[in-house]
């Protein structure tokens, strides 16, 4: 066995899942059910206790799957990341993706939700602008993780997808 | 024209396109 490459692999798998897990809750649950208590008057529950403790799992939880990943790349993350060599094209693409994500995570959802959140001082003004960026951020995620998805699975099982 | 990423399955559907297009420009580089 080849512990670097099996344990990097297995880290990848579990700290991805909870990275697009909780990309998914935001987005296919968190923004209506945020929506519907600020209705009801009980947004403060999810502001207060929620959200802190799953953006602090979101936020590492995508730097743990990126290094894991590279790691798993190794010697051949040039080849990836720089197109190099076409048996890693798909796994190049899926990798760019991830790291696009990445980014965004923490250029732009995290910055704007501590405003947010009320953990930076911030006026309603500098608040409502950074709803709106952190909330289009985190969709850009949820749109690039089905590509970025697929091209790990082809990455991984390349003449399944590609026939070579 | 209303952003797409305003709602849950225009998300949904562009990454889907997304997918679609990058798929074959990756199979097109392969030369397949």
């Amino acid at each position: 066995m080849d512990w670097v490459p099996a344990i990097s692999r297995w880290i990848h798998l579990l700290a991805g899942v909870m990275w697009i897990g909780l990309l998914y809750y935001f987005n296919f649950v968190n923004v209506a059910a945020a929506k519907a208590a600020a209705a009801d008057g009980t947004a403060a529950g999810i502001s207060k206790h929620v959200m802190p403790r799953a953006l602090f799992w979101f936020r590492w939880a995508a730097v743990v799957t990126w290094l894991a990943g590279a790691s798993l790349l190794g010697r051949h993350f040039p080849d990836a990341f720089l197109f190099l060599n076409k048996s890693y094209y798909a796994i190049g693409l899926g990798a760019w993706l991830g790291t696009i994500m990445l980014i965004n995570v923490w250029g732009l959802i995290w910055p704007n939700q501590k405003k947010i959140l009320g953990m930076v001082q911030a006026t309603d003004e500098e608040k409502n602008k950074a709803r709106r960026v952190a909330f289009l951020a985190s969709r850009t995620n949820t749109m690039l993780s089905i590509p970025m998805l697929y091209f790990m699975a082809a990455g991984a099982h390349t003449a399944l997808f590609y026939g070579r | 024209m209303k952003n797409p990423l305003d709602s849950l399955w225009g998300t949904v559907i562009c990454g889907l396109i997304l997918t679609v297009i990058l798929h074959n420009i990756v199979s097109y580089a392969l030369g397949g």
